[in-house]
């Protein structure tokens, strides 16, 4: 996945976790808590969804990384770089 | 071997199966009934429906909500806030000899009432409302002050503290006499703050949309399935045995059926902790009638009566305790359509050791006896619809055990919860109302936020 698949993923995340938030107003650089008011539970499932997806493995440790769409989809360009877009 | 095992089919079992399941784990729910819905269940006689459990949702708040328990408990399951088709209350009301503090889904109605009747206490009922605002329910250090203590701090008139406990207490309080703070304060936000619901159709909506989305995920719900013991080994269950013999196999096991029925399963012999069962319990009585209690000029969704200025919150000394209670007419919600029927219910509390210790000749007259006294104190405070009734039928504590297995039909539980849902087991775990959260909205999620720690992440 290129960085922009990535970031098309995330947001198809997002979009299933917070169904009724408007995403299209989503500031790459601000973190997801502030402008979406997601709270640790819907963290968790921004992973549980990723591991779901794409079998990926987050450890709780770096959980941290996924504050906003930009921190995201660094962290998850090496996990996902070699993975196909569905 | 199910990657989860969930004892109990009530809300935080099913929950919890649907979080799971939803992650692709094999998961199987137990239920030792019949039917699901635990506590919370329902059942159709000589033609009509009845709830059991319900008497609304707490927590309502309007559709688009992003914060607050019902809005998170919707994201977690995947579900939208149509799906649970709530209907928010009229009106309720909280009646105390000579003071009447009416209240809705709006607080300030509540803040009104409070001024109108305790005019001096105006500002202190904003400072209260203030520190439930600030109260943290993730922090876990207030959680255990005594409401109580917390109340006459800020409100120097008793009555209005009786009058704001009554509610509180009935619809959720462990413990008798007090409430720890942090109970207090996660309930009066639920009610008063919030507000009340219902679906027109009832707690089956809630259920059947529960089940419908566990088995939709693959989830297993296996009825007639009593635990009747849990095989422990080298500090981890490694067997769970069915009462028809069978014997399945879990890498962990989220049990709802309260701490000391857990524990109890548990084949080890370590101790059951010191902790007691819970003590409080409910009668309840059923009208169906001709009319609807709008007709006989009774509008209040919920009505909490006390006859007394001092509200008693303990197991009582004689079979109902009909000082106080709780009148619920579900007519009485904003539904845009009737409900047909009209029905009018009483709850009072209950002293579980005389209904479990009668035969069935003596249970079923002493049913009729408290059914009669029950109504007849609740009609001192609304319309006597008594020649308007056409069925009747009542549940006691006995009823309860029955249903849902908990110790003296204590319908909160334990006074002592567990909040982290850990046993001594490493692979063992708690939900439901001795975890911590009660009402429907708050079994739902202790379902979620157990499954959430300790069976989603590894």
């Amino acid at each position: 996945m290129t960085n922009e698949q990535i970031r098309e993923e995330v947001l198809d995340i997002l979009e299933v976790i917070a169904p009724d938030e408007d995403l299209s107003q989503l500031d790459d650089a601000v973190n997801f808590r502030d402008q979406l008011e997601l709270d640790s539970m819907d963290f968790l499932d921004i992973v549980m969804e990723l591991r779901k997806r794409h079998r990926i493995q987050i450890p709780e440790d770096d959980y941290v990384n996924l504050a906003s769409m930009s921190s995201t989809v660094e962290f998850l360009e090496p996990l996902l770089k070699d993975v196909e877009k569905v | 071997m199910y990657d989860t095992i969930i004892i109990g089919a009530g809300m935080s079992g099913l929950a919890a199966g649907i979080r799971l399941a939803y992650y692709e784990q094999r998961v199987c729910i137990l239920e030792r009934h019949t039917t699901i819905g635990g506590l919370n269940s329902f059942y159709r006689m000589r033609g009509r429906d009845y709830d059991v459990g319900l008497h609304a949702l707490t927590n309502i708040t309007p559709k688009g909500t992003k914060q607050g328990p019902l809005a998170r408990l919707l994201r977690q399951l995947r579900m939208s806030w149509d799906d649970l088709q709530i209907s928010p209350q009229l009106g309720s009301e909280i009646v105390f000899p000579g003071v009447h503090l009416r209240f809705s889904n709006e607080l300030e109605l509540l803040r009104t009432e409070v001024g109108r009747e305790f005019p001096h206490q105006r500002e202190n009922f904003d400072r209260l409302i203030n520190e439930i605002v600030e109260y943290d329910d993730l922090d876990e250090s207030h959680q255990e002050i005594s409401a109580r203590k917390r109340l006459a701090e800020i409100l120097t008139e008793p009555l209005l503290v009786e009058m704001l406990f009554c509610p509180l207490m009935f619809y959720g309080s462990a413990r008798e006499h007090d409430m720890d703070w942090g109970q207090f304060s996660i309930m009066f936000r639920s009610i008063f703050m919030e507000g009340l619901g219902r679906p027109h159709a009832g707690v089956r909506l809630i259920l059947k949309h529960l089940v419908r989305k566990f088995r939709g995920l693959g989830g297993e719900l296996k009825l007639r399935a009593g635990v009747k013991r849990l095989a422990v080994e080298k500090g981890c269950v490694s067997r769970v045995e069915l009462e028809n013999g069978e014997v399945l196999e879990g890498r962990r096991i989220l049990s709802s059926a309260g701490w000391c029925e857990t524990m109890r399963m548990c084949d080890d012999g370590a101790p059951v902790s010191q902790r007691s069962s819970g003590r409080l319990s409910f009668c309840e009585t059923i009208a169906s009638l001709d009319v609807e209690p709008q007709d006989l000029g009774h509008r209040s969704t919920i009505t909490f009566f006390n006859d007394s200025e001092e509200f008693a919150w303990t197991k009582p000394d004689v079979p109902c305790d009909v000082r106080s209670g709780v009148v619920c007419s579900p007519n009485n919600f904003d539904y845009g359509q009737s409900l047909g029927d009209g029905t009018m219910r009483i709850t009072t509390l209950a002293n579980q050791d005389h209904w479990n210790g009668l035969d069935e000749h003596d249970y079923r007259l002493e049913k009729l006896r408290w059914y009669d006294r029950i109504t007849d104190s609740a009609v001192r405070f609304v319309p006597d619809f008594r020649s308007r009734v056409v069925d009747t039928d009542m549940f006691t504590p006995s009823t309860i055990v029955r249903f849902t297995g908990h110790d003296n039909g204590a319908v909160y539980g334990s006074p002592e919860k567990q909040f982290d849902g850990r046993t001594h087991l490493d692979n063992l775990f708690v939900c439901g109302t001795d975890q911590g959260f009660v009402g429907i909205v708050g079994s739902i999620l202790s379902g979620i936020s157990m499954a959430n720690q300790h069976c989603l992440r590894d």
